[in-house]
């Protein structure tokens, strides 16, 4: 929120600097953003009275001599046209910085700095400045717009600084406000927290005002939508003359960012602004009826705003009406058919609470924000209600653009705008903060902002003001004094009074940190992708209608269409990941990463889905291939003390021939293999990508599997090499399955060798492997390996037609 | 008999020059020294044809040669062997300057290598690490959190919806109220995790991660949170690190605050990375606001508790001096080789 410093000082003496008050203000809890002075790029910009002005011939410059009172007395070549001897204009002595601006006079460009000059042969010694040039708008200074010098005053004196004059040695405060503080929406609001740290008197603004004898005879108010506007204030104004406002508050709406329009409507900005409350004045003319209904939208009504804009309205929306129609968009913008002109002679000024979000739901709904929408979004108190309108008022009558009458109706819902008593203990409110502060510190905070303290023994009683509606209990004002008694304080200490607790990692925890160093280990990197993927992500992957993976939990209001459904895979992450490495010229690497995949058991959700924790590698360059992935794969099943099987299957987005289904005790608990050829191409890159996904929480199962150790065999192992032909298509795991089951003392069964050429049948291959008996109880006797070896043989042949190569 | 075994010594001595590698050595040794054929094997073999009064000093001379000999042959053959090893290793001369065969390694995401030392610190402390889930309900997101139905921290703007009721969380603190209403005090439990909120640009990422602590226990205070977090940053950032809190506002603890630390590249003087303030915001804290309490069923009377979150991203940025929050998640691994401690 802006606050100018010299409206600040309208309610407390501050005599700190600008940079003080910012440290005291983030003291208390609200940080200055930024803090600007409003003339910053301005320096050495004195009064300057023009002595004598000649016109230069044949040129449009005129000649003057300009007396800069104690800086001297030069000679300034001026271009303006409404440049005369007399006059007071500011002059930019040689040396100081103003703003450039462009051929047209208005356009800012940059900053300068004066520098001695010489037009058409004449020395010049300075610039005699338009409004433009120092960063002057009109409504700041009247004439400042104008297309040649600035007017000054006749009292300003030659050689004083022209920045007091055109309130360019103001400073403008950005303060965050926390949510909590909506009261601190306002000017008044700020100057209440800065005369509380200053430990300063705030002065109220003026809020008296008479009434005339004029009534608006039964004229009413209703309020329908009791729930969305628990306050509602109308007061009847006559004798209006609208025009423009004074200086100084056209002066301050432009310091907050506000363009100044007429007097009235001016004063309900400025009202908005000083007091935080939302006002809205209607010309009566065009109030039919007699009276003002508060109530929620017909379905399908309509309305124009006062911008000239029309929006269909349904019951969620709240309107103001009179008698016959809508009038306004509640706390959002006025009607356009009720508007304040130039010829308004009466107004009804409004000023009234409604529930902070359903303007909030008006305001996104209709794509429609306002300074009054924004500001009642934070939340309106109806003490600061009832204030802005005698301040309102009161303003009518100080600027003499209108008559107060005697009709005011209010109604509301017995809210009361008095300050709340609360009694709290002291000792806990200490207990909260872990420090005894002194009493006289309690009593003096709570006073300086307001509460009316008394203390009695342990119990400190506090009259909360009615605009402080976050104050509830002890810990509320636990806050209040120590943010006021400084943070400083606080005595660091570590939990002398807990109880000792067991820290660290559970079982999962631990055993997927493992994995992932394991996998470290093996040369991958770590991944963290978006939880979220893109509807087209799964088409890239080709994968059919009925897949599971397409019952995908939707975002109802996702950022983009790319991020709008939650994933139920990690492999077009991990695809993208390798493309994007590819495409940036990183033609190797292993990635992995473990992340949630989200199975919904209904769309939309109505119970929380399954989150399933799974673990996705993607491998790619020259030198990878299914078996560097596969024995990623076998570290992950040594990682977590399990075995893998693995079996061809087929995935859409996958090599047809390359690709396996992980099964572990017979579960199938993920797949892996090469990203299908026509899918990479589409992705725009050249190479091989090869991409595999374990479920995790599956494999959770049996994390708390207990390591026993296996005693070494006392008797010596035996191996024996093996070299079979069979069919091209027998696999590897089929073979090893039948010796696995054909003998009880085989250990380990490894393939060492394949072969396929002229030494068998063009349609055999042969595998060779090598496998380790190992005895139990005792030692083998000389025969019974071969005995084995024959037996295994003899299963290969009668299951597989598998032969012992000769 | 003597100009024999002289022979055969001179034929050793003449022979012995020539030798150049242990194969030769070899046979050259095998030539004399072999017990059938070798030519001192052969002398041993006359002994049957020298007469009986000579043989005691012919056996002498002979074994005297052989014991010579094998002497010979023995530094021979260990000079032989040294300079074949010399010229082994010569041979396998290699330029040491030339690239390494690099086994490589990976890392893990610098937000996790961020995580692990967050989690290493308060693990010390006594804290558990507790997981929630990434999709939580309206109730334990805003409303047990006091987070009220027209708060506009509950907008549409800030939050994912997944229906009316679900979302994506936008806080880890959703974790705190279903640890709360699972145990009883004491608790002390760490909550990291992804979190999400409707935000895209450079120093906003939609998915981020935060880590939550929560304490609750009798007589926590204010001051046990600035205690705690002052062990955390001297942890974390070096000792002498400290930390400065003030006043902010969060609707699940009250009082709430911000917490900077002293600027851990100039100890607090003020530097280009502090902005000249000397202090780096860090994290946000409190004590647990004593509805939060209630609502989870624990006396409030009895207990109170502390809570901070903080940004895990934010902080490894800070530490590697990453200035856009996507880099994080595209995977580029020259970014992701580079982040390694």
């Amino acid at each position: 929120m802006l606050v100018p410093l010299s409206w600040l000082k309208d309610y407390v003496d501050i005599d700190i600097t600008p940079h003080e008050l910012e440290e005291k203000l983030f003291s208390c809890g609200f940080e200055v953003e930024e803090l600007t002075e409003v003339g910053k790029d301005i320096s050495n910009v004195v009064v300057g009275l023009v002595k004598e002005c000649e016109s230069i011939p044949d040129t449009h410059l005129s000649l003057c001599k300009v007396d800069a009172g104690e800086h001297g007395e030069f000679q300034v070549c001026c271009g303006a046209d409404n440049v005369k001897a007399g006059g007071k204009y500011p002059l930019a002595l040689v040396g100081a910085s103003v703003y450039a601006t462009a051929r047209d006079h208005k356009t800012v460009e940059g900053v300068m700095t004066i520098k001695k000059g010489k037009l058409r042969g004449y020395e010049s010694f300075g610039m005699l400045c338009s409004g433009v040039e120092l960063g002057v708008t009109e409504n700041m200074y009247p004439g400042a717009e104008y297309n040649g010098l600035l007017v000054l005053p006749d009292d300003a004196e030659a050689g004083t600084d022209v920045k007091p004059i055109l309130g360019l040695d103001d400073w403008i405060f950005d303060i965050a406000i926390t949510a909590n503080r909506p009261d601190c929406q306002s000017i008044l609001g700020i100057a209440r927290e800065v005369a509380a740290v200053l430990n300063k008197e705030l002065k109220m603004p003026a809020l008296d005002y008479t009434m005339t004898d004029v009534k608006k005879d039964g004229f009413k108010v209703t309020v329908e939508a009791k729930d969305l506007c628990p306050r509602y204030i109308a007061h009847y104004v006559h004798d209006v003359k609208i025009g423009e406002s004074p200086l100084w508050m056209k002066r301050r709406l432009a310091l907050v960012g506000m363009d100044a329009i007429s007097n009235v409507v001016d004063i309900t900005n400025y009202v908005l602004k000083e007091i935080g409350q939302p006002m809205h004045a209607f010309d009566c003319e065009y109030l039919e009826g007699n009276e003002i209904n508060v109530r929620r939208a017909d379905d399908g009504e309509k309305i124009v705003t006062l911008d000239g804009q029309e929006y269909e309205l349904n019951s969620n929306n709240l309107v103001i009406c009179d008698g016959v129609k809508s009038v306004a968009l509640a706390g959002v913008m006025g009607g356009l058919n009720s508007e304040i002109r130039e010829t308004t002679v009466s107004v009804m000024f409004e000023s009234a609470k409604f529930a902070r979000d359903n303007i909030r739901k008006t305001a996104r709904a209709l794509g429609k924000r306002s300074d009054a929408s924004a500001r009642y979004e934070k939340g309106v108190d109806e003490y600061s209600t009832v204030m802005a309108m005698k301040r309102a008022l009161h303003l009518i009558e100080e600027l003499g653009c209108g008559k107060v009458s005697a009709t005011e109706v209010e109604v509301n819902t017995g809210n009361s705008i008095e300050p709340k008593e609360m009694k709290v203990s002291i000792k806990k409110v200490n207990g909260v903060l872990g420090i005894e502060v002194p009493e006289d510190d309690i009593k003096r905070i709570m006073e300086s902002l307001e509460f009316a303290p008394e203390i009695n023994g342990d119990e400190l009683t506090i009259h909360v003001p009615a605009y402080r509606e976050d104050m509830e209990s002890y810990p509320d004002v636990a806050e209040e004094v120590i943010r006021m008694y400084g943070y400083d304080h606080v005595v660091p200490t570590f939990m002398p009074a807990a109880k000792v607790t067991m820290g660290g990692l559970n079982l999962k925890q631990k055993k997927e940190l493992k994995l992932k160093n394991a996998l470290c280990g093996v040369g991958a990197y770590e991944c963290i992708h978006y939880s979220f993927f893109s509807p087209s992500d799964l088409d890239m992957l080709k994968l059919p209608e009925d897949a599971k993976e397409r019952h995908a939990i939707r975002i109802m209001n996702p950022i983009n269409e790319e991020l709008s459904l939650m994933r139920t895979t990690l492999a077009a992450s991990m695809i993208h990941a390798m493309e994007r490495n590819m495409k940036k010229g990183n033609m190797e690497g292993r990635l992995f990463e473990v992340g949630n995949i989200f199975v919904a058991k209904d769309l939309p959700l109505t119970e929380y889905p399954d989150e399933r924790e799974t673990l996705c590698v993607g491998v790619f360059g020259a030198d990878e291939d299914f078996f560097t992935l596969k024995g990623i794969a076998q570290t992950v099943a040594q990682t977590l003390c399990l075995e893998f099987e693995y079996e061809p299957c087929e995935k859409s987005f996958l090599h047809p021939y390359q690709t396996a289904v992980i099964k572990c005790e017979g579960a199938e608990i993920g797949y892996l293999g090469k990203v299908a050829y026509d899918i990479v191409s589409e992705l725009g890159v050249r190479g091989s990508m090869y991409v595999m996904e374990i479920d995790l929480k599956y494999l959770s199962q049996w994390y708390n599997r207990k390591t026993m150790y296996t005693p070494l065999p006392k008797y010596s192992e035996e191996k024996r090499d093996l070299a079979l032909v069979m069919d091209k298509d027998v696999t590897c795991g089929q073979i090893e399955d039948i010796i696995k089951k054909s003998c009880n003392y085989v250990k380990s069964i490894t393939l060492f060798d394949i072969y396929e050429g002229e030494q068998i049948p063009a349609d055999k291959k042969s595998m060779a492997f090598t496998i380790e008996f190992c005895p139990k109880e005792e030692a083998f006797e000389a025969e019974s390996v071969d005995r084995f070896v024959n037996k295994i043989l003899k299963n290969l042949k009668r299951q597989m037609d598998v032969d012992l190569r000769s | 008999m003597n100009e024999a075994l002289e022979a055969i010594k001179q034929s050793i001595l003449e022979g012995e020059k020539k030798l150049t590698d242990s194969k030769s050595v070899y046979e050259f040794k095998k030539s004399f020294l072999d017990s059938k054929n070798g030519k001192i094997g052969q002398l041993m073999k006359e002994m049957k044809n020298i007469p009986k009064e000579d043989r005691a000093a012919y056996g002498k001379g002979v074994n005297e040669l052989k014991e010579w000999a094998t002497n010979v042959f023995a530094s021979v053959e260990e000079k032989i062997k040294a300079k074949e090893l010399e010229l082994r290793y010569k041979a396998e001369k290699i330029d040491v300057t030339m690239p390494a065969k690099e086994i490589h390694t990976g890392n893990l995401h610098p937000i996790t290598q961020m995580r692990n030392q967050l989690i290493d610190v308060f693990s010390s402390m006594g804290f558990e690490v507790y997981e929630g889930a990434e999709i939580e309900n309206d109730y334990y997101n805003f409303t047990a959190l006091n987070t009220p139905k027209d708060h506009p921290a509950r907008d549409m703007q800030d939050t994912f919806y997944l229906s009316p009721e679900f979302l994506l969380r936008t806080q880890t603190s959703a974790g705190q109220i279903h640890v709360m209403e699972d145990r009883k005090p004491p608790i002390k439990i760490i909550s990291p995790g992804k979190v999400f909120r409707s935000d895209d640009d450079a120093t906003h990422s939609p998915m981020f991660t935060q880590m939550e602590g929560l304490v609750v226990d009798e007589n926590i205070t204010l001051c046990d949170l600035q205690g705690m977090l002052d062990v955390f940053v001297q942890k974390i950032y070096g000792e002498g690190t400290v930390t400065r809190l003030r006043p902010s506002y969060f609707p699940f603890t009250e009082p709430s605050v911000e917490v900077d630390c002293s600027c851990f590249e100039c100890g607090g003087k003020g530097c280009k990375f502090c902005k000249g303030t000397g202090w780096i915001e860090i994290l946000g804290a409190g004590i647990v606001n004593k509805k939060v309490l209630e609502n989870c069923g624990i006396d409030s009377e009895k207990y109170s508790g502390l809570a901070f979150g903080i940004g895990i991203e934010r902080t490894a940025m800070l530490k590697y001096g990453i200035n856009n929050i996507k880099l994080l998640f595209e995977s580029d691994l020259r970014v992701l080789k580079q982040l390694d401690d």
